[in-house]
């Protein structure tokens, strides 16, 4: 199998582990990056084939296919954030995001839906952000999708996915293939392990590549500690570098100086790092309204093996209950299915001691449905806010109210229906109180009754949104629908915290376009020539 | 830090207990493996084989792979891990929080069992996120492991060549 990667390094890629630092070190660029997952990648690329000297700086380290052994043990303490187990402050939601070289697009299941059109109408109208039309944005996501080969999943589902769209079909619920951004994929199931075959379209295979290219520096294992403003302008940002365990930091001090600054720390770090920066937030809204896609769980039991763990782990879904009400009205949910791995799955099933043991007994028989809540609609729906520890880290509160509960309800019962419909014999929605169900009759009942609270209901994300907001003006946001800061003039973010609500959708697409669309216009400003095309 | 404080909130301990909880001599890893050992067996009752040598064999790789997962965590999620552990390692916050009266070593699985659904059905939600730990630590160690698939009917990952 062969390592692009490696062979990339091998050809002269200018690469630096900041583990393996021993003095402290000052680099100078036209343009630094913070984070290297889909709008790091995307903005490297695009910067550097402008002509621009880019430095991308991750604080994960890199791994590449050659390192990809679909194990659990090695990919979660490895690839992601706090090994996987990133949680919220309340311990109430758990978090997959990822933490290496390529950011969660190494890790994440390739789901590559655009920004719904209810989503970017509601942003115009509600949020003031006129400009991001769905015509507009189109020929943004139609480039991305060229370029990271998007394309409907064209072999049959695998079980998990198949038992969704059954039960769906039995119900009359509209379901579709998903769109992935592979090439040549073996259709293992192991993507959020790190893609071992070199199909996942990720930026670890893609743009970061063209942007080492063109000679962008990556420096892994360095943690931006914070950004220096000299008035209005960023002038530096201070990097810690980390030992090798990828915790602890060693010392040694890593100086980045650039004309621009470009954030790309998703969700949760970069609205910490500015926080720690001391960034001007005239108006309060930094780190606020983070969104995360609550997700619910539900785990049925079926009479014929359904091998959760093989196969594409995500090509069938259902937006038929996002479509049940108003945007901002009662919280509408997404129905995809997770990959089951071992760990992954023993961990999320409630329960202990042999009442846990029958069921992982029936690992191979297990099939399970998500509902990811869209949060940020409902006025209600505020979602959750990003705060410090005495350390500096991030923490994020995001507290679960009655109207994400009514929800919850909504979806536990719409999930168990489906799974029933489609043959499964036994039901369980993850909750600590639940027992499991042989009917739907029984499950209906039992699922309306259900107390539903955190740390008793099992919620789940792999979807961080919001906390750096765009808006039409200062007084309602962070940036500027460009990524531009309002108050910092040579800094941009270009992450997932841009999103002024939740997507409704798998939002790496979305971060995608929108950064294609953010980095062209930046490159053009800052390289004072036309705007480069997207490869 | 914050988990000692959240915990005063709870009224079940007192501060000056849990700082005393904090500073016994034994080394932390060892305070955290005799819990475990007594735990594992309780949690993995139906994965563990019954009896025999390979139990206490398989129970210490567990409390291993427990103490690997924890290294890998976030320094901030470590510090909150080891203060569970201090809790449930010093005996007068062990009887009050957990309600086990014996030593760990002494505990009867039964009086486990019950600290553990008291704590995954607490009206308190940092017993409940305790539970939480313990079951995510556990199960996951045991997981992971390659020895522990094929009861599960689990493959393991596809050759790539």
């Amino acid at each position: 199998m062969l390592d692009p990667f490696r062979e990339g390094l091998a050809s002269g890629w200018k690469h630096v582990d900041a583990s393996g630092l021993a003095a402290d070190q000052t680099y100078e660029a036209d343009v630094v990056i913070v984070g290297s997952g889909a709008g790091g990648g995307v903005t490297a690329e695009l910067l550097a084939a402008s002509g621009l000297d880019v430095i991308i700086v991750e604080e994960g380290p890199l791994k590449t296919s050659s390192d990809f052994k679909m194990l659990e043990s090695e990919a979660y303490p490895a690839l992601y954030q706090d090994s996987a187990s990133r949680q919220t402050a309340d311990k109430a939601i758990k978090i997959l995001q990822g933490r290496c070289v390529g950011g969660s697009t190494t890790v994440n299941w390739t789901s590559s839906f655009r920004t719904p059109p209810a989503t970017l109408q509601w942003w115009q109208t509600a949020h003031g952000l006129k400009n991001l039309s769905v015509e507009a944005m189109a020929p943004w996501f139609a480039a991305m999708e060229q370029r990271l080969h998007v394309g409907l999943w064209p072999l049959p589902p695998n079980e998990n996915n198949a038992a969704l769209a059954r039960g769906a079909a039995q119900l009359g619920i509209p379901v579709a293939v998903i769109p992935r951004n592979v090439k040549m994929c073996w259709n293992l199931g192991y993507c959020g392990l790190g893609c071992p075959t070199n199909a996942k379209q990720s930026m670890l295979l893609t743009t970061i590549p063209a942007a080492l290219t063109r000679g962008a520096t990556l420096i892994s294992r360095l943690r931006a500690e914070k950004l220096e403003f000299s008035r209005n302008k960023a002038v530096a940002i201070e990097g810690l570098a980390l030992k090798p365990d990828g915790l602890r930091t060693s010392g040694i001090r890593v100086s980045l100086r650039a004309r621009h600054f470009v954030l790309s720390g998703g969700g949760i770090n970069t609205p910490a790092l500015l926080m720690r920066s001391r960034a001007a937030d005239p108006h309060g809204h930094l780190g606020k309204r983070t969104f995360l896609h609550p997700t619910l769980v539900s785990a049925a039991l079926f009479d014929k093996p359904i091998r959760a763990y093989a196969g594409a782990p995500q090509s069938v879904y259902s937006d038929h209950f996002l479509t049940q009400a108003a945007v901002d009205g009662p919280l509408g949910f997404k129905l995809e299915v997770p990959p089951l791995h071992p760990v992954l799955f023993s961990t999320t099933l409630h329960g202990w001691g042999e009442a846990h043991a029958r069921l992982m007994r029936e690992f191979a028989n297990s099939q399970t449905v998500l509902a990811l809540v869209r949060d940020g609609f409902n006025p209600e729906s505020r979602g959750g806010h990003v705060r410090l520890r005495d350390d500096g880290s991030p923490l994020l509160d995001y507290p679960l109210n009655d109207t994400f509960w009514e929800a919850a309800r909504r979806a536990l019962l719409a999930m168990a229906e489906i799974q029933f419909a489609g043959g499964a014999r036994w039901v369980t929605p993850v909750h600590e109180a639940a027992v499991g169900y042989q009917s739907w009759a029984e499950a209906k009942q039992g699922i309306a009754n259900l107390p539903l609270a955190p740390l008793r209901c099992r919620v789940v994300s792999a979807h961080v949104m919001g906390g750096c907001a765009m808006a039409d003006a200062p007084e309602r946001g962070v940036v500027s629908d460009e990524g531009r800061h309002f108050q910092i003039e040579n800094l941009s973010i270009h992450d997932g915290s841009l999103f002024p609500t939740s997507i409704g959708a798998n939002p790496q697409l979305s971060i995608y376009g929108l950064v294609a669309r953010n980095a062209s216009l930046l490159a053009a400003a800052l390289a004072g020539k036309p705007r480069p095309a997207i490869p | 830090m914050t988990t000692r404080r959240e915990f005063l909130k709870t009224g079940v301990g007192g501060a000056l207990l849990l700082n005393i909880a904090a500073c016994t001599s034994q080394p932390v890893g060892d305070r955290r493996a005799v819990v475990l050992a007594a735990l594992i067996p309780v949690f993995l009752e139906g994965a563990l084989p019954a009896s025999g040598e390979a139990r206490s064999e398989l129970i210490t790789r567990t409390i291993d792979g427990v103490g690997k997962a924890i290294s890998g965590l976030s320094l901030a999620t470590q510090k909150e891990i080891e203060e569970l552990f201090d809790l449930l390692s010093f005996a007068p916050t062990r009887i009050i929080a957990a309600g086990i009266w014996s030593a760990w070593p002494e505990a009867t699985p039964e009086a486990i069992g019950k600290f553990l659904e008291s704590w995954r059905h607490s009206r308190f939600d940092l017993l409940k996120s305790g539970y939480a730990a313990l079951h995510d630590l556990i199960f996951g160690a045991w997981y992971a492991r390659p020895d522990t698939w094929a009861a599960i009917d689990y493959p393991g990952p596809p050759k790539v060549e």
